[in-house]
């Protein structure tokens, strides 16, 4: 069988330093909810309803949110594990699949994912080892040397192949496991890894230990990361940028310490308050929003966070709100009516009580 | 303290099968009445097993339980047969952790709860109805009388788990089991039902184990907190004294891996290795391979729970002795 | 917190759970086999059975083809008739052993075949997914809703009698059942999370159905073909037995049993053995099946 060689990886730094690593505009997907054959309207879930964001390059861009937002399709989608309906993605300043652009077995190496389930992530008939070996043989990289890069791998993250490399991966542990995981996003020496609540279900000792070793891993490789995750402080410990995403659209986005420190939307507040609080004096005495995260079937027109916002006014009905820059911080931007002089709401930009 | 509600003393669980796998070994806890105790603890340390251990709720033939187990006055090991069926529901109740599965998708959550308060009290189903009714009321579900009919598949999460724990508190328990009941929620609903519970917890005066493996919402509901790690309860005392100054290696070791606004930039000071094998625990200490003061003497003996007050700990090398004060 | 606290250790400090070398999945499947006593016994029995099979032309005492009239239904035990003799004076013991070889050939070639082309069409309907899936699995609900006597039977009667026309008919009785645990299983496998990963890797989608899909597919799909052994051998000999299968004067325990029905009266001991043979080697397939079924349930 004549397999190609494998090369370096084609696609090196082409843009240059300032350019972002990941730009997506106006991403949408709309999955049909089947009813019967006699419903005359046709209802969508509008998981990922015109997202758009760029992630620099060698930064941490954290995406949070809560059930039916949308962070895990957006993330398949630019994954291309599946087809956008509409929207674009340029990767390094290249378009994929595009005229002129990059194909998409080439983007595959750019581009990993680390999964939420340790276990379902690896094929329980493979030695650990095989699974790591597995996508640099797709590639080309002839059997032997695909194997001694895994090992290598694996002792760098922590497991020493001598003990680990022919083991199977329900020999190993919930952080063992996500470890191969790692190892296996990094066979391909990708450029960005999207890790989709990679550490959730880890518990807090262990998720530790893998939290340093990303750091690591991101300092040596210069790496980009796109971590997605329900867990805001781990968000905020990892991350240089955030965003916050609300019923398949992005609500506000800027850099960490804008959004931890100086919130401008009312959802993000509300996420924020939501988190318990460790100071046994300190206790959380309200919560911040009521009812449950809606469905992303059929959603409100205008603002969709206007059902559980306290803030709420006919205006935010009426006009949908689009990604204002706030105050002096351009990469800083929220989509709420209260920032926007120009919007009609009557308590725009004076000082908000969370 | 005068006699406790709860009280397990040198309780041993064993699971036999081709292998046998300690669960628990020689646990000692007690609570008060109206207590709330935070039980914390990571996969294989043995929290969720002490609730089910306190419902009976294991297979007879392949659990080995030894030691005592005394709740409201009752030898919970010894009760048997409509005495059991008594018990569990109208002395203790439990909410689990995923509200989708404790309910039977193909009866609607009113009815549930209906035939558990007729199953304790020899009521008619008008007043059980009605009962359930104020139940689901309490538990602050909008829209109370229309949601009553509803099946659990047609409530979202937030409001499954309130229909579970209008179901545990139904018939009025003194004691309430609730194992991890907010780690499957959304943030914005996990604090409103660890409120929610803190406010019934209040009404009612019960006591509640809450077992979680999340620092925070323990912080928030519990009086006190006791951490358990390799089937044994390894430090206990004031949620305040814990959270501030731990005496135990592991606890100072949890705390300092949680991930909070202050280390950012900083590599997180990790407890190395992974949680103890329970089928194979290490004949001293069961955290001594992962500690970084363990000595001879740690890997060797099995440190004694040593009690102060409201505080306990078993360490040979604790941060903090347990004779300073906090 | 404790300024004293040192816990940090570098990244490579994990350690390993004691345990055993680890094993491939089948050697762990075929240890669970070897400690299981129904399934020894049943071994046991099939590998006697099958051994008398394939050795009869230098096991069997006498020529099945060779007839007699004088030495017509001699009982059991009776002097150089071990067994005794047929209608025509034949030695039972060798024609037994000579119709297991075609009994056992009509029992497992169609399953085997069945297996293979069952499961290839399996996983891609279930890979393939989508309208491909529908029409597929739709079309071989069709023989999937006649019940396999008759499907067997009215295939077998429009193809004509002999015996390559009656393996066809049962491989093609055999494959819709397959299909269904194939597509199945691989619809489930297909969803997990590590397909999406060798997505990603850019493999081609025949890379990843031979190295993730496969092996993961044939377990289950194993376990249900080793089931249909034991039905496949009884309609094999329920086919032979209504003339649509071998012919005579082959040796076959189904077309035996039809032949031997005259002499129920007569000698019934020697009418009933051909099926007994078929019942016990039915009973040691299914039960053979059980417990790799069990064996490759283990708990991890």
């Amino acid at each position: 069988m004549n397999t190609p060689s494998y090369s370096q990886n084609p696609a090196q730094d082409r843009g240059g330093p300032a350019q972002p690593l990941l730009v997506v505009r106006d991403l949408k997907k709309h999955f049909p909810v089947r009813g019967g054959p006699l419903e005359k309207v046709k209802k969508f879930v509008h998981a990922v309803d015109g997202v758009s964001f760029s992630v620099p390059k060698g930064k941490t861009m954290g995406i949070v949110g809560e059930s039916g937002c949308g962070k895990s399709t957006t993330a398949r989608l630019i994954a291309r594990l599946m087809a956008a309906d509409s929207g674009s993605m340029v990767f390094d300043g290249e378009g994929v699949e595009e005229f002129g652009g990059i194909r998409l077995k080439e983007f595959r190496r750019n581009l990993q994912m680390v999964f939420q389930d340790s276990f379902a992530s690896l094929n329980p008939r493979l030695t650990i080892t095989e699974t790591i070996a597995y996508g640099p043989r797709v590639h080309g990289m002839p059997a032997a040397e695909a194997m001694r890069q895994a090992h290598a791998l694996l002792a760098r993250v922590g497991l020493a192949p001598e003990q680990f490399a022919s083991r199977y991966p329900h020999e190993l542990s919930g952080g063992q496991r996500q470890r191969v995981n790692i190892a296996r996003a990094l066979a391909f020496d990708p450029r960005l890894v999207i890790l989709d609540e990679a550490v959730a279900a880890l518990d807090k000792s262990v998720q530790a230990q893998v939290l340093n070793l990303l750091q690591e891993l991101k300092a040596e490789r210069q790496l980009t990361y796109l971590f997605i995750s329900h867990d805001l402080h781990v968000v905020h410990y990892i991350s240089d940028y955030v965003m916050v995403m609300y019923l398949g659209q992005v609500v506000e986005t800027g850099p960490v310490d804008r959004i931890y420190g100086q919130a401008a939307h009312p959802y993000t507040r509300a996420l924020l308050s939501a988190v318990p609080s460790m100071d046994p004096d300190k206790r959380t005495q309200a919560s911040p929003l009521a009812g449950d995260p809606p469905n992303p079937i059929n959603p409100p027109s205008g603002c969709r966070f206007r059902d559980r916002c306290p803030h709420a006014h006919p205006v935010c009905e009426a006009k949908t709100p689009g990604l204002i820059g706030i105050a002096d911080e351009p990469s800083h931007q929220a989509a709420c009516h209260l920032n926007d002089p120009a919007s009609g709401h009557p308590a725009a930009l004076t000082e908000i009580q969370p | 303290m005068s006699t406790p509600l709860v009280s397990l003393q040198d309780l041993s669980v064993q699971f036999c099968g081709s292998r046998t796998a300690s669960a628990l070994n020689e646990v000692n806890l007690e609570l008060g009445a109206g207590e709330v105790l935070g039980l914390l603890g990571e996969s294989g340390s043995g929290k969720s097993v002490t609730l089910r251990t306190l419902l009976r709720l294991h297979p007879e033939r392949t659990t080995k339980i030894q030691g005592r187990m005394l709740v409201d006055g009752q030898d919970v090991l010894a009760l048997k047969g409509r005495a059991l069926d008594l018990y569990r529901g109208g002395t203790v109740s439990m909410v689990f952790q995923e509200p989708g599965l404790a309910f039977d998708p193909v009866y609607s959550i009113g009815q549930q709860i209906t035939e558990s308060i007729r199953a304790h009290a020899a009521i008619d189903e008008t007043a059980a109805r009605a009962q359930a009714l104020q139940m689901l009321e309490r538990v602050q579900i909008p829209q109370a009388k229309r949601r009553f009919d509803a099946y659990p598949h047609e409530l979202s999460g937030g409001m499954r788990q309130r229909a579970m724990i209008a179901l545990a508190l139904a018939c009025q328990p003194k004691l309430l089991l609730a194992d991890e009941p907010t780690t499957a929620l959304d943030a914005t609903v996990q604090i409103q039902i660890l409120l929610l519970l803190r406010e019934l917890q209040r009404e009612t005066g019960m006591s509640v184990i809450f077992v979680t493996h999340d620092i925070g919402a323990a912080v928030e509901v519990a009086d006190r907190i006791a951490v358990m790690y390799g089937g044994r309860v390894v430090e206990q005392g004031p949620v305040s004294q814990i959270v501030r100054t731990p005496r135990h290696p592991y606890t100072a070791g949890l705390l300092a891996a949680t991930v909070g606004t202050e280390n950012r930039g900083q590599p997180l000071l990790a407890v190395p290795g992974s949680p103890p094998n329970l089928a194979a625990l290490p004949p001293g200490c069961s955290f001594a391979p992962r500690c970084v003061h363990a000595s001879e003497r740690c890997r060797r003996e099995v440190p004694p729970l040593l009690s102060l007050g409201r505080q306990a700990l078993a360490c040979w090398h604790p941060i903090m002795p347990l004779a300073e004060a906090a | 917190m404790s300024a004293s606290l040192e816990l940090s250790l570098p990244a490579a400090a994990v350690a390993a759970p004691a345990s055993q070398p680890s094993r491939s999945y089948w050697l762990v499947v075929w240890r669970q086999l070897r400690r299981d006593p129904m399934a020894l016994a049943a071994g046991l029995v099939l590998l006697l059975i099958i051994g008398a099979a394939v050795f009869a032309p230098w096991l069997a005492p006498a020529d099945p083809y060779k007839a007699s009239m004088l030495k017509r239904l001699l009982p059991i035990g009776s002097p150089g008739f071990l067994l005794g003799t047929d209608e025509l004076g034949r030695d039972m013991l060798s024609r037994l052993m000579h119709g297991g070889r075609l009994s056992l050939l009509m029992g497992v070639v169609p399953v085997l075949a069945a297996f293979g082309i069952g499961t290839a069409i399996g996983l891609l309907a279930g890979y393939i997914g989508g309208k491909v899936n529908m029409i597929i699995m739709r079309v071989l609900d069709v023989f999937y809703a006649f019940p396999s006597v008759l499907l067997a039977v009215a295939i077998s009667g429009a193809l004509g009698p002999g015996m390559s026309n009656s393996l066809l008919a049962l491989t093609l009785v055999f494959v819709p059942q397959v299909v269904r645990v194939a597509e199945s299983v691989t619809t489930q496998v297909r969803q997990l999370d590590y397909i999406e990963a060798a997505r990603m890797s850019g493999a081609s989608a025949f890379s990843i159905i031979r190295v993730h899909v496969l092996g993961n597919v044939l377990g289950p799909v194993f376990v249900y073909a080793t089931g249909l052994l034991s039905v496949s051998m009884i309609l094999a000999s329920g086919l032979s037995f209504l003339g649509l299968g071998v012919k005579p004067p082959e040796p076959e325990w189904g077309l035996m049993l039809n032949t031997l029905r005259s002499a129920i009266y007569v000698n019934p001991w020697i009418a009933a053995l051909p099926g007994a043979l078929i019942f016990v080697t039915s009973i040691a397939f299914n039960l053979l099946a059980d417990s790799v079924r069990s064996a490759m349930d283990i708990r991890r």
